[in-house]
């Protein structure tokens, strides 16, 4: 075989050219875009250290200094903080104090305090995601394109979704707070409604996704709306609804824990109070237990959600 | 339609075995879960004693907060055991220092009228009788026999205690009488003086006056422009805290966007050493994906207050807690994307002799980017919602802000407003990031589709 060179044409010039120019442009762009989004970065970076209360450059070096109410005197304290046992330590403070105790189940078998705090922040995501799930199965059906029974219904409930995503749950929890009294019911409250929106918009776009088939088939034998919805359309989606539903258990966990540091109970005001007041063992242990938690639920919930809908529940990660 | 034949069913029966003779932990287990799930409810219900909860809380007050949000009060207070009845207002009541409103009416006869609702929801008092007049009905009030009796039928309205007579007149207000004080609380809709506080010489001024005063008035403080004074008025309007409220809220937008601009910048390099297609050696693939696990399971609560206790509270906190947060959520999502792409350009560019660095460069990187960017769009939006509760814990933003209108001050208007700024920070950025998500879909859709084309 041979190779025949030919001097490129001067359209082939002119091709070269008009690329080599478009390439530059998009160069441009590409370095106005990054050099755009550093100086935002930076001028970002100065204005939270302004407005912060200690100055970056000036904490820096003291840092790693929380390391040293942090580590406990006695290492073993960590575990008789786990496990509500008196600690020889014990002076009498709330360091080593336990004002809740300990919950006997039966006999001598009981559930330290802080188990049973964890217990509560998980009992609240659970029972808050119990709820989203309720309701947003209905809403999802009546907002999405595709399936909705009326265009104006489903306007109206679309934006209501959007609008409990959008509403900051520490205000509903607050104002519940006012109402049913701090605690784990205003948290579930406040979760709950989040969820409601946050499920409804997920599980709607699910559905605009459906295929159409079956629903047309229960139309042809005259089903009506509910029939169709439950026979048709449900059993699609119910694999991905789960799926994101045990999705919304992990992150439920986790703001169940921060609203509870803001007076919603559970684990969040425990190691608020303790970071605040640099109860080392305390903290350890709390830590310790949320992370562990938090860690356990996160690879349940992947192992079933790997199981209902396979590694296309992973695609898009959290 | 016609009948099957016990023989057609039985047809289908065997056709299908993996429909009609399922295992019978698959046929039941709806019913197990729908059991398992319900004992749960009963379970939750005695763990947070919800019925008590339920019986105990005070849900008279909801409507109550909601007139709040949307609707202030005056609460003038008329002494009736001074020589003269002059009307009193609590301090720093919305009306300023004078107040003189037209409601409250010196009658010829000496007698004062307070207009709650217009004369038809009204009282009319001096110091020896008041007439309250609701509903189409004029209740008569003695005052003189040391405490107030009514004279004739008390009409469901008004409740008439011991020593104090109480009317309640709806969203309008109410009428407290006493031998010695009429207490009147009228009520308005909005927010009052959103824009100028008592203090400030604009305040009650019409719209029009301001903005003549504003362009040739006099200077109302010497050495300052009229519209400096009224920007700095409303910057730091004492009741509304604008200038606070939007420092805050600016402050909840950059720890957002930082927190996540920051993790995406960290979790970019580490995800490449993550994805096990990429990186071949099983060790360090593994320990970053544990890393990543380490970063998001220790929540961003835990985060937040360890950062506020070592730089102390303030938006660097909060961007921290995000960034070490977002380490391991973007790591997680990036690898996993990574792990995904398609293999055949890596081995194109392998295959010209690129070292690794160009591999990734021109192999992976284009297929990717897109990607990444959605994700970390998508985190963005999610972390502007998230960065309100955080600061409610001391990192900064307006979360705390938030939570003290509530919680301390009970101030219901000033939580609605700071409410309606955070739902249109959230409705806007949430459309910038679609916006630019869909634009980059397009791109993540354009290359798929060539993709299926060459196949």
């Amino acid at each position: 075989m041979t190779l025949s060179v030919t001097a490129p044409s001067a359209a082939t010039h002119q091709m070269a050219d008009a690329w080599r120019r478009q390439i530059s442009l998009r160069r441009l762009y590409t370095v106005l875009g990054v050099g755009l989004l550093l100086a935002a970065m930076f001028a970002s970076m100065w204005f939270a250290d302004e407005a912060n209360a200690g100055h970056f450059f000036d904490r820096l070096p003291h840092i790693l200094d929380f390391l040293s109410w942090l580590i406990p005197k006695d290492w073993n304290d960590v575990w008789r903080a786990l496990f509500d046992i008196a600690s020889p330590h014990d002076t009498g403070t709330q360091e080593f104090n336990f004002p809740l105790g300990r919950v006997y189940v039966w006999g001598g078998f009981y559930i330290p305090e802080y188990f049973e705090l964890m217990l509560t922040t998980v009992n609240v995501a659970l029972v808050s995601t119990f709820i989203g799930f309720i309701f947003a199965v209905p809403f999802s059906f009546i907002a999405a394109r595709n399936l909705t029974p009326h265009p104006v219904l489903r306007l109206v409930v679309k934006r209501f979704m959007e609008l409990l995503r959008a509403f900051p749950e520490i205000v509903i929890a607050g104002l519940f707070a006012a109402i049913v009294s701090t605690g784990p019911i205003a948290a579930i409250i406040a979760i709950g409604l989040h969820s409601i929106g946050a499920l409804g918009k997920l599980f709607y776009e699910i559905n605009e996704n459906i295929d159409m088939r079956a629903e047309e088939g229960l139309r042809a034998v005259g089903a009506n709306w509910f029939e169709r919805v439950r026979f048709a359309d449900l059993p699609q989606v119910l694999p991905n609804f789960m799926s994101y539903t045990l999705l919304r258990v992990e992150i439920n966990v986790r703001a169940s824990t921060i609203i509870g540091a803001v007076g919603g109970g559970g684990i969040g005001e425990e190691l608020k109070l303790s970071i605040s007041r640099g109860f080392g063992a305390k903290t350890l242990a709390l830590v310790l237990l949320l992370f562990t938690t938090i860690f356990i639920i996160d690879q349940f919930s992947a192992w079933l959600r790997r199981k209902l809908v396979g590694e296309q529940a992973f695609l898009m990660g959290a | 339609m016609a009948t099957m034949t016990a023989d057609e069913i039985r047809l289908i029966e065997e056709r299908y075995p993996q429909v009609f003779r399922r295992p019978t932990y698959k046929r039941f287990a709806p019913l197990f879960l729908f059991v398992g799930i319900l004992l749960y409810l009963i379970y939750a219900l005695w763990f947070f004693s919800l019925p008590q909860v339920l019986r105990e809380s005070h849900w008279e007050r909801l409507p109550l907060f909601l007139t709040q949000w949307v609707s202030y009060d005056l609460q003038p207070e008329f002494r009736l055991d001074q020589p003269e009845i002059t009307p009193k207002y609590p301090r720093f009541s919305a009306l300023g220092e004078n107040p003189n409103p037209d409601w409250v009416i010196k009658n010829a006869d000496g007698t004062f009228s307070v207009l709650i609702d217009g004369p038809d929801k009204s009282v009319t008092f001096d110091k020896t009788k008041a007439t309250i007049v609701a509903n189409g009905e004029t209740v008569p009030v003695s005052l003189t026999g040391g405490k107030p009796v009514i004279s004739g039928p008390v009409p469901d309205w008004i409740t008439a205690h011991d020593d104090e007579v109480v009317a309640k007149m709806g969203f309008a207000g109410e009428v407290r009488v006493t031998v010695d004080r009429v207490k009147v609380r009228k009520r308005f809709l909005g927010w009052a003086n959103f824009v100028f506080d008592t203090r400030s010489p604009f305040f009650g001024k019409s719209a029009s006056e301001v903005v003549s005063l504003i362009v040739s008035g006099p200077e109302l403080k010497p050495g300052t422009s009229n519209l400096a004074l009224a920007g700095d008025n409303i910057w730091n309007n004492a009741q509304w805290q604008h200038g606070d409220v939007w420092t805050k809220l600016l402050q909840t937008i950059v720890m957002a966007f930082l927190g996540t601009l920051l993790g995406g910048i960290v979790a970019f390099p580490l995800a490449f050493f993550a994805a096990r297609n990429i990186t071949p050696n099983g060790l360090l693939s593994q320990v970053l994906k544990r890393f990543f696990d380490f970063m998001r399971s220790v929540d961003m609560l835990i985060w937040a207050l360890f950062f506020t206790r070592a730089f102390g509270p303030g938006p660097l906190a909060g961007s921290a807690a995000i960034f070490f947060t977002e380490i391991g959520t973007l790591g997680k999502t990036y690898s996993e994307s990574l792990e995904n792409i398609d293999d055949k350009p890596r081995e194109g560019i392998k295959s010209t002799g690129a070292n690794g660095l160009l591999v990734q460069r021109y192999g992976v990187m284009p297929e990717v980017i897109p990607i990444f960017i959605s994700q970390t769009l998508y985190q963005w939006e999610s972390n502007t919602r998230g960065a309100t509760i955080i600061g409610a814990v001391g990192a900064g933003g307006i979360g705390l802000k938030l939570w003290e209108a509530m919680r301390t001050n009970s101030n219901w208007a000033n939580v609605f407003y700071m409410v309606l700024l955070t739902l249109a920070v959230v409705f806007i950025f949430d459309n910038i990031s679609n916006f630019l998500r869909r634009r980059l879909s397009r791109t993540i859709h354009d290359y798929n589709r060539i993709q299926a084309e060459q196949n």
